[in-house]
């Protein structure tokens, strides 16, 4: 029986390389692929159960005028902007800081700053809604030093609700994102910096003229996940604003959600608006390659 | 002199780190501490863990929702090392154009954001429940089947298996085996590491995931534990020595794994983009 397998697996050998990666294909299509075809028809459609029916482009004018998707829009947008940029700089700078090799505690400080990735998305933001609270404990703290003279309103005000979801992703991730530069830092060789410091180039300027241009790559990578996962930004608004105070803090995945779950459910809508985040994932994962292969 | 030089470094990995601490000396302190005591801002850890615990397992059922990440995370794990570790292979070993570009095409899954594939998801699940129960809404089995299989994974285990000597496939062939022998006689034991450090990354998405079972999980004894900790955060009168005791135990499982695998955890995060 045996012999008869590796004689058919040596005379069809196409077939069981397809057999290998056929049940991975089946599920990525099944569970990936199709809803996303199954999406682009019902943005097409109305209503609800049985009642579901065509409507042409009617979400999509919908959209348009959707003062509730433009604020989506505008949050994601606004967290996209401030906080992916600081996270990534934050992130270099200490991976640039920790690739010290006269460095003492190394070890101690990556694990600090890489521990907030252990925590649970729903968790830590459960957390972070406590500690910001009116009377939270950052709010004491700030009093008791003198910084602040009232409370900030850090989960009711619709500015530093938002500054407060900020802090909280930067907390959880810059600690991910620091693991990939050091490890590429580690990848570059030292003499590299020698013969900088022999030309006389200052930390700074090594920093620019060196690191970055060699970790680019890595910077790229981090930048489009990073992106991608704002884009898809849930747990953190739900758990610590509830995307309030009004709709200050709602992202475009929790509007998505409340329109075919909390509101009186409407999936073709919600297809139409979800259709939205593809379009923009490709448009600024393309945009984020161009700008890394123009400025070679 | 030198060390005086650095000293601005110090201060600012030090501030880093404990602000990357405090959270989680918080959590063990209020975990500690009567609900009073916290909000009062006490920050020395107490001696009320286990009344908190008491009263925790009283109001909501933990132990049921314990059971059930476990079971998720475990089976998910298995299931995706499983089917990944095969494809990932499969494109590695026997590579040919056409498989090449299969494969850039599930990379693309990567950019599909979940929310975008919720509702249909929700809809066709829903469509199981009148023909097969089993793995219709509301079951562990609608949690895991959408979710195991990722082109991420995939990916990973392809890269991981052009490290793979292949000179042994060939001396596994001349012994005999069959092309499934072979993998899961040889490169399944020899690439054990790459194994490790996908479970890894693979439990932790899977214990902390919390969109899909809130849109798929309706019934409150299926609930895990992310559901669970987001339902106990959202009450009105939050007893706080209450809800740290809980996320300190859902903590407990990712932080152990992490300790205990921090080489392959770092290993099995950067690997994947080499």
């Amino acid at each position: 029986m045996r012999n008869a397998s590796v004689a058919r697996s040596r005379l069809q050998p196409r077939w069981t390389g397809w057999l290998f990666i056929s049940i991975a294909v089946l599920l990525i299509c099944a569970f990936y692929f199709y809803p996303m075809i199954q999406a682009l028809l019902l943005s097409f459609k109305t209503g609800t159960g049985a009642q579901i029916h065509y409507t042409g482009f009617d979400n999509y004018e919908r959209l348009f005028s959707d003062k509730v998707f433009k604020t989506a829009l505008k949050n994601t947008f606004l967290f996209l902007i401030i906080q992916v940029p600081v996270m990534i700089v934050l992130a270099l700078f200490i991976s640039v800081l920790l690739n010290d090799s006269k460095l003492k505690f190394k070890g101690f400080f990556r694990t600090a700053i890489f521990l907030p990735c252990v925590t649970s998305l729903v968790a830590y933001s459960v957390v972070f809604k406590y500690l910001f609270g009116n009377d939270g404990l950052i709010n004491k703290l700030f009093l008791n030093l003198h910084l602040i003279h009232d409370p900030i309103q850090w989960i009711t005000d619709p500015f530093w609700a938002k500054i407060t979801i900020i802090i909280a992703i930067t907390w959880r991730w810059t600690g991910y994102n620091m693991i990939f530069y050091l490890s590429a830092l580690q990848n570059i060789d030292n003499s590299i910096y020698e013969a900088a410091r022999i030309d006389g180039a200052s930390p700074i300027r090594q920093f620019f003229k060196i690191t970055v241009p060699l970790l680019k790559p890595i910077i790229l990578f981090t930048s489009i996940t990073s992106t991608i996962g704002t884009l898809q930004l849930f747990d953190e608004v739900v758990n610590i604003t509830k995307g309030g105070p009004g709709n200050a803090t709602m992202s475009i995945s929790q509007y998505i959600y409340n329109l075919s779950f909390k509101y009186t459910p409407d999936f073709g809508y919600a297809a139409t608006v979800s259709y939205s985040i593809v379009v923009l994932i490709i448009l600024l994962s393309f945009i984020q390659f161009k700008a890394a292969g123009d400025s070679k | 002199m030198k060390m005086f030089k650095r000293s601005p470094i110090y201060i600012f990995l030090i501030i880093a780190a404990g602000v990357s601490i405090f959270p989680f000396l918080w959590i063990i302190s209020s975990a500690t501490n009567k609900s009073i005591d916290v909000s009062n801002g006490r920050l020395m850890p107490g001696s009320h863990l286990l009344d908190n615990f008491r009263h925790l397992t009283e109001q909501v059922e933990l132990g049921q929702a314990m059971w059930n990440s476990a079971k998720i995370s475990v089976t998910t794990t298995i299931l995706a090392l499983l089917i990944a570790s095969l494809a990932g292979y499969g494109f590695e070993i026997y590579r040919s154009k056409a498989k090449d570009i299969v494969f850039n095409i599930l990379l693309l899954s990567m950019m599909i954001p979940f929310a975008a594939i919720m509702v249909p998801l929700f809809q066709m699940f829903a469509k199981f429940s009148g023909v097969l129960p089993v793995i219709g809404v509301d079951t562990a089995a609608s949690v895991i089947l959408p979710t195991f299989t990722t082109a991420f994974l995939i990916f990973y285990f392809r890269q991981s298996s052009k490290m793979f000597p292949k000179d042994m496939l060939e001396a596994g062939r001349i012994d005999g085996l069959s092309e499934l022998g072979l993998f899961f006689r040889i490169f399944v034991p020899t690439m054990r590491t790459s194994y490790a450090a996908g479970a890894i990354i693979t439990f932790m998405s899977s214990w902390n995931n919390y969109l899909w079972p809130l849109v798929v999980l309706q019934s409150p004894e299926k609930r895990t534990i992310p559901l669970l900790i987001s339902n106990l955060g959202s009450s009105y009168s939050p007893d706080y020595g209450i809800i740290m005791t809980a996320v300190l135990i859902s903590t407990l499982p990712t932080a152990l794994v992490f300790f205990l695998m921090q080489k392959h955890f770092v290993a099995g995060m950067v690997g994947s983009i080499k």
